[in-house]
């Protein structure tokens, strides 16, 4: 187990390093530059934006802003934003909070809704329950959330008036009523991104279920006189979350990622929107930032769930 | 009305023997605004009351009191530090607690902010010979943190911008300039020759000062890296509680603040981000939010959204222009490695009854009715404002059958695919813009026209980070002008048109030499141009140097190699009971100071 482990995360260099080329160059190669602001203006003398940007390094060769990018990666220095000469590392932290409050909380709420009803649904194939539940999450799944999120601004905030649609990180309020506030602006967004994310995990955990409930070794537990329930849970859940848990640890990246769309209709300062307004600012600093501790998340979480793998299935061994 | 007559009534209120007030109607009689008439006044040394008029009146007659004033920008502000913020979005967030010496008003007068009175001629602030301009400064004004504001502080403000160690985006204004402290309250701005448009540097978005004590160990290299520049420590009327680059920024009432019964408001939080439809709602429809910046949403929405009642619009009417370039030089020929080179000529729009058909061809009508609305009003003038420098001799027309006479007389003859000819050269353009709604509609308005007379348009969007963006190996940028005619926005950041009317003077043509970065973009070349500009940079006497203006905007709008379409005045949402103080020539915030609120 170690060994493998150990193997694992020696891989992981390799594949970390070829993403952050990749990442870096794709960005060198993108147009833009972060002073697009100061060309339209007049009162801006153009050699002081070329300063701007020798000052920065950017007129540098590709290969030598990534290898300054690495050196100081590897030190620990994530570099500092352009834009605003923050360092990188806590632009992320200042925006972490949130986003993992927001995200993470929809995220359990997507699993809280997905496995009782898929589980509930496949057990009782083609009944009433499992119709609708079908059909809700085909609809669920179907519909954006820029979609959903504009229909609950309009229907919650505008024509009810009940939550606000503006999201403010800093509620003047304490005990109590800094937690209502911060529920009744976070309601929104976390039940566009928890019903979305809930439509299409249903569907999985509802497919996976069926698969294994009609092996041998389930019958054999009914032929037993095992109770229905306790069939369920041990013999039939515990099987089918194999595929589950693959898709929800792919998942768990994304909670540090953030939702951009979702983030930007109801102005969530997280992660995404900190990627979408550094990206669309040419911030090269905030954007490798950003990707590369997303990449690493992947990585890590591909880990967690392969060895997750292993307590559910204990045939599945590593070498 | 002739300069003689203008001046002798000028002679005449200032003998006492005219009122201001019969000036401003005479001069309305014969079509200058009030505005103009008063600046025509002031500039001719004769002293106005107060320049209070041009700031509406301040209700309240105590300070604070006001609850929260929540404003909501739709891009959000990054840094703090005015020498160092690029876009508005920065230099509003940064004004809130920065003051320069003085603003501008948006009838284009200077309103007196840190100084203690504007500068003229009568109060000697002005050198007769244009030369230099002193700054008489508030002696009660002072530092968040208690420090004294001092002439040393403006002084440091110019040494730190001109330093080309710190890049500070504000150096364009400093660099050429002399700074000299006077005694501790005055300082003397010194310039190189006669300048007439001396109001830059100290003054607005520019002229924001920040401490010396506290930048003085940050004034090289290292200047990015000063604390202040995300905690600032102004003189406003606002000081600094917490701020969340790109996202939020949070202020309370200053206590100390140098006018009586200022601030209103106990706190003040600007929130950035999201979209600007969406800040319309937080205002107009459900008022979670006192006032929104820059509303670029079509004018339906916003008017739909105004029933609601509890918003309204504001249009604030400057110098930014919505116009079509068309290029002199030739995008397809390439000479010394570089397209569109000032060697080259185009083969169509050398001839100038291309020119005039394509101006005759554009509906700016339709433009201003169907796609910009009250954000858009038509225009046949370049320079639109202030309105001293706004020609009167400019007329627009559209009229395709007047397009296709002009063009048949010239020989430019149909061919078989309906697209006009004449040698070898095809009337076929492409026609470049940026990524934006109204561009592409407008793009196929005029399109469908130039059809009907005759003229392929082959339309072209770029997205506007790469339009917009000054890199040298993109081929797609605005600067670099390789199509045969595009269309964007130019914006006037001063209440004064020397700056904006560089932007056809021969040395400013965009090149390879200078990496593109010259402002002549569409490389127009013109003798008496160029003699004008040069008059007018030297010219003393305002009157005749305006008259230069207007003769510029004449020359380069008739030349049709630049068609302007549409003014575009900033538009804001704010509540029905706000009082603001907006202005077209200087930031949103930059006298938040008297804003308050009916109750």
């Amino acid at each position: 187990m170690t060994q493998y482990l150990i193997r694992r995360l020696l891989i992981a260099i390799p594949s970390l390093l070829g993403i952050s080329v990749i990442l870096f160059t794709v960005l060198a190669l993108a147009p833009g530059d972060p002073f697009e602001e100061l060309a339209t203006n007049p009162a801006i003398p153009p050699d002081v934006r070329a300063h701007l940007r020798a000052s920065l390094g950017m007129d540098d060769p590709v290969h030598i802003r990534y290898f300054a990018w690495l050196s100081s990666m590897l030190r620990g220095e994530w570099g500092y934003s352009f834009v605003s000469r923050i360092p990188v590392d806590q632009l992320i932290l200042q925006r972490l909070p949130t986003t993992v409050a927001v995200i993470g909380t929809s995220q359990i709420l997507a699993l809280c809704i997905a496995l009782p009803v898929g589980v509930y649904a496949a057990t009782r194939p083609y009944s009433v329950f499992d119709q609708v539940a079908n059909t809700l999450a085909f609809v669920g799944f179907s519909l954006p959330t820029f979609f959903t999120g504009l229909l609950l601004i309009l229907l919650f905030s505008i024509h009810l008036g009940w939550l606000p649609f503006v999201f403010r990180s800093d509620i003047e309020a304490t005990g109590w009523r800094w937690w209502w506030e911060m529920f009744k602006q976070s309601i929104m967004p976390i039940m566009v991104l928890g019903l979305f994310q809930g439509a299409a995990w249903t569907r999985y955990v509802r497919s996976a279920v069926l698969d294994v409930i009609r092996l041998d070794h389930v019958t054999t537990a009914r032929s037993k006189g095992l109770p229905e329930r306790r069939i369920t849970i041990r013999h039939v859940v515990r099987n089918a979350m194999i595929p589950v848990v693959t898709l929800v640890a792919l998942q768990m990246p994304a909670v540090f990622g953030g939702a951009i769309v979702t983030e930007q209709i109801f102005r969530v300062p997280g992660i995404g929107s900190l990627l979408i307004s550094a990206i669309l600012a040419n911030d090269t600093p905030v954007i490798m930032g950003v990707t590369f501790v997303f990449a690493c998340l992947v990585i890590f979480f591909n880990l967690v769930a392969d060895i997750l793998y292993g307590w559910l299935d204990p045939r599945i061994s590593y070498r | 009305m002739s300069d003689d007559d203008l001046r002798q009534m000028i002679g005449r209120v200032q003998r006492g023997t005219l009122s201001r007030r019969g000036f401003v109607r005479r001069m309305a009689a014969v079509g200058l605004t009030a505005p103009m008439a008063t600046q025509l006044l002031a500039i001719a040394g004769v002293a106005s009351p107060a320049s209070a008029q041009s700031v509406p009146n301040y209700g309240p007659a105590r300070r604070g009191g006001g609850g929260a004033l929540k404003i909501l920008y739709w891009q959000a502000a990054t840094l703090l530090n005015p020498h160092f913020g690029s876009g508005t979005t920065n230099a509003d967030a940064s004004r809130v607690f920065y003051e320069p010496l003085a603003g501008w008003a948006s009838d284009g007068t200077l309103h007196p902010i840190l100084a203690a009175e504007i500068p003229s001629v009568e109060n000697r602030g002005l050198a007769e010979d244009g030369r230099s301009v002193t700054w008489k400064l508030r002696r009660d004004a002072k530092w968040h943190d208690g420090q004294q504001f001092s002439a040393d502080d403006v002084v440091f403000n110019w040494e730190f911008a001109k330093n080309p160690a710190v890049a500070a985006v504000t150096s364009g204004s400093y660099r050429d300039v002399n700074v000299v402290k006077v005694d501790d309250f005055t300082v003397r701005v010194e310039f190189n020759q006669p300048t007439p448009f001396w109001a830059d540097a100290f003054v607005a978005a520019i002229g924001q000062i920040i401490p010396k004590h506290l930048f003085k160990d940050y004034a090289g290299a290292n200047a990015r890296d000063a604390p202040n520049n995300l905690r600032p420590v102004g003189t406003s009327a606002y000081k600094f509680v917490s701020f969340a680059p790109g996202d939020n920024l949070r202020a309370e009432l200053n206590p100390n603040y140098y006018l009586d019964n200022r601030p209103y408001f106990d706190t003040l939080e600007i929130k950035g981000g999201g979209d600007a439809v969406s800040a319309a709602r937080a205002v107009l429809q459900t008022a979670d939010f006192d006032y929104a910046w820059n509303m670029q949403v079509e004018d339906a929405i916003l008017k739909r959204l105004e029933e609601a009642g509890r918003g309204k619009v504001n249009i604030v009417d400057g110098g930014a222009i919505e116009f079509v370039q068309l290029n002199t030089t030739d995008p397809n020929r390439e000479v010394d490695g570089e397209r569109s080179s000032i060697k080259t000529e185009h083969p169509a729009f050398r001839d100038p009854a291309v020119r005039e058909a394509m101006a005759l061809l554009i509906d700016r009508n339709a433009l201003e009715q169907h796609i910009y609305g009250r954000g858009g009003p038509a225009t046949a003038n370049f320079l639109n404002n202030p309105p001293r420098f706004v020609s009167p001799n400019m007329r627009w027309e559209f009229n395709i059958q007047k397009a296709n006479e002009i063009l048949d007389r010239a020989g430019w003859a149909r061919g078989r695919d309906n697209i006009r000819a004449k040698g070898d050269v095809r009337l076929k353009f492409v026609f470049q813009t940026s990524v934006n709604a109204p561009r592409q509609r407008t793009q196929a308005v005029y399109k469908q026209a130039a059809q009907r007379a005759g003229i392929d348009l082959e339309l072209k969007s770029v997205n506007g980070s790469v339009f917009f963006s000054s890199d040298v190996g993109n081929p797609d940028t605005y600067v670099k002008l390789y199509a045969d005619m595009q269309m964007y926005t130019t914006t006037m950041p001063q209440a004064d048109p020397e700056r904006f009317m560089n932007q056809y003077v021969s040395w400013e043509c965009s090149a390879k030499a200078n990496n593109w970065q010259g402002r002549n973009i569409v490389r127009y070349r013109n003798d008496e141009y160029d003699t004008l500009y040069r008059q007018a940079q030297g010219e003393l006497d305002p009157i005749k140097r305006a008259a230069m203006f207007i003769r510029m905007n004449d020359l380069v709008v008739s030349s049709n190699h630049i068609i302007p379409l549409v003014k575009r005045p900033t538009v804001s949402a704010s509540l029905n009971n706000l009082h603001h103080v907006l202005s077209a020539w200087d930031g949103t915030t930059w006298l938040l100071r008297d804003w308050w609120r009916q109750t």
